[in-house]
């Protein structure tokens, strides 16, 4: 038998429901692996109590045949969304001691589903990074190395901790939350799936906001039919979220297997720049191909305002975050820091409590929505937001889906690229654009560098037509047959 | 676009953030380099473009103005750094 860790979502249903293995079994499996791999910081929190709880309960739920669809499934969640009497930090200072005294909508999904969750994991101070080093609990691990090599990488972000606790199996799945590319580029970096559906698909109620237009949440798995099986789960109409969508979820899983045959598929040449990483170009071709063989059309298209997507993106989400972040006050939750006025309290508070990226961003976003700086800054790139949106509109004209690679090189080093904020910020190029137009993305692991680190291809499609991003995604996985992480 | 430090002095006043007298060098700096890469966004022309202002499209749902929430002020002020009576507390702001 299989190590239970080494299982998918879709193998331990399989095997709850011929009870083959118990709720409490795969918990403390998890559990265990969790505790040998401390090393990674994975978790900011471990909740073990929790865990063997919901377990034994849903083992009870199943001899009365009362089961849901993730029952018994041990589940990671990235510590941004709120879990009712639980801590909960964003991976800051400034949330020092916060136990949330309601559950956010997704996690409430996933608990009310079954799902045992394991404890919350690391990332980027409020998500804001692309490499998981920002956050106040130190950086996570990769569990990936390169071939002959113990310089420890970053996991990417802002969804790090996630992506290497799924990758190493310290849990069968995890959710992730992506405002720029904090799903898909972390799962690529680390070999795994990562899925942000449609803006408006998932509930943002309860997750700790960082850019509200774009933020989204979604399932990072080993596999294609997991993020179906979870994103299932997660999805769907919330009356506490005036901008989640009344739009019927469809069986995700049903379509798996449909196939691409006759689907046309866009490469636009803007995701070739000049001295795009060769690795990166070939696994790009090569995706294509495997697609092909499967019947589907390649079709050249131009998405003409992607040069702009970066720096729409650092004006509206800085912009977004500092109205958001303006909560973080030292009175109602979090660190309190003593001032001899109100405003002294705040400024003291605020100082203390966040790191250096996430002060840069609030800085920038006020002064672009400053007085006098409103219209050449926001109002434009709201703007340019719109022509990037039009871009992807114009593409979904002419084609089903949209392949290009999820990131523009391999994981790197832990401390490099941190002098640079904008050569940090390059990580997101090509996901981006897909969360201004509010798409659907997903980044499939599709192949190893010649130092053996993983990369990853993305896959998207028009708003709501996730059916698509599946069947497209299921058969890279099929065809790229990834040496999964300790599978070997 | 660059930044000099009184103009990063007054956006920390606006964002109440404290930073000290060294620190503004190097964050006008830091703030003046990104704000140059963003620049290029007015060689775009947007004359006739109407701005995105949201994530979707959609129109927003309405529903009835009616309470059907509250009445647990312990929840409210339970992760309160220093809450009284139910009260959020701060320093004294009138004299």
């Amino acid at each position: 038998m299989t190590s239970l860790t080494a299982l998918t979502i879709a193998d331990a249903r399989d095997q709850l429901a011929a009870g083959k293995v118990s709720a409490v079994e795969l918990a403390d499996a998890h559990l265990a692996a969790m505790e040998k791999a401390a090393d990674l910081n994975a978790f900011i929190t471990t909740t073990p109590d929790v865990a063997r709880d919901r377990a034994k309960a849903s083992d009870t739920r199943r001899k009365k045949g009362d089961v849901g669809a993730l029952d018994g499934i041990p589940l990671g969640i990235k510590d941004l969304f709120c879990t009712e009497g639980v801590l909960t930090t964003a991976a800051s200072h400034i949330l020092d001691g916060f136990k949330p005294p309601y559950e956010s909508t997704v996690t409430a999904k996933l608990r009310d589903a079954g799902a045992v969750m394991l404890g919350k994991l690391n990332l980027d101070e409020f998500a804001m990074g692309s490499a998981t080093i920002t956050s106040y609990y130190g950086p996570t691990k990769n569990p990936w190395k390169a071939k002959g090599s113990s310089v420890d990488l970053v996991p990417g972000g802002s969804s790090g901790g996630s992506a290497a606790a799924v990758a190493a199996s310290l849990c069968m799945g995890a959710t992730g939350t992506d405002t720029g590319g904090s799903i898909r580029q972390p799962a690529a970096f680390t070999g795994i799936v990562g899925v942000k559906p449609t803006y408006g698909r998932c509930s943002r109620w309860g997750i700790v906001a960082f850019a509200s237009s774009l933020d989204q949440a979604g399932p990072m798995t080993r596999t294609v039919r997991d993020s179906a099986i979870m994103l299932q789960v997660m999805c769907g109409h919330d009356p506490k979220d005036s901008t989640s969508s009344a739009h019927v979820v469809p069986d995700f899983e049903a379509v798996l297997k449909q196939g691409v045959k006759g689907l046309k598929i866009g490469i636009p040449k803007e995701y070739r720049p000049d001295g795009l990483n060769a690795e990166v170009s070939a696994l790009w071709d090569r995706g294509m191909g495997w697609l092909k063989e499967a019947g589907a059309v390649a079709v050249d298209i131009s998405l003409p305002h992607t040069k702009y997507a970066l720096p729409t993106y650092y004006i509206v989400a800085p912009a977004e975050a500092s109205s958001n972040l303006a909560r973080y006050d030292g009175v109602r939750f979090g660190l309190r820091e003593p001032g001899k006025s109100l405003d002294e309290m705040y400024a003291k508070t605020r100082a203390a409590g966040f790191g250096a990226e996430v002060k840069r961003r609030i800085l920038i976003g006020t002064y672009v929505l400053s007085a006098g700086y409103y219209d050449a800054y926001y109002l434009k790139a709201q703007k340019v937001r719109a022509l990037i949106a039009r871009d992807f509109d114009q593409a979904f004209e002419k084609v089903d889906a949209i392949l290009t690679p999820t990131a523009p090189s391999a994981p790197f080093g832990i401390g490099e690229r941190m002098d640079d904020p904008v050569a940090m910020y390059l990580n997101d190029v090509f996901t981006v654009p897909a969360s201004l137009a509010g798409i659907p993305g997903a980044s499939v692991p599709a192949g190893l560098t010649a130092t053996g680190l993983p990369l990853g291809l993305q896959v998207l499609t028009k708003r709501w037509d996730e059916e698509t991003l599946f069947r497209v995604s299921q058969v890279i996985e099929d065809a790229a047959a990834f040496p999964r992480l300790g599978a070997s | 676009m660059s930044l000099d430090k009184a103009t990063v002095r007054r956006i920390a006043t606006l964002a109440r953030i404290d930073v000290q007298e060294a620190e503004l060098e190097p964050l006008a700096g830091e703030l003046s380099a990104i704000l140059g890469w963003i620049e290029q966004l007015q060689e775009v022309d947007t004359s006739a473009v109407a701005p995105m202002t949201g994530g979707t499209d959609a129109a927003l749902p309405w529903r009835s103005d009616v309470v059907d929430d509250g009445g647990q002020p312990e929840k409210v002020v339970a992760n309160a750094p220093d809450p009284q009576d139910g009260f959020f507390t701060v320093p004294k702001v009138v004299e």
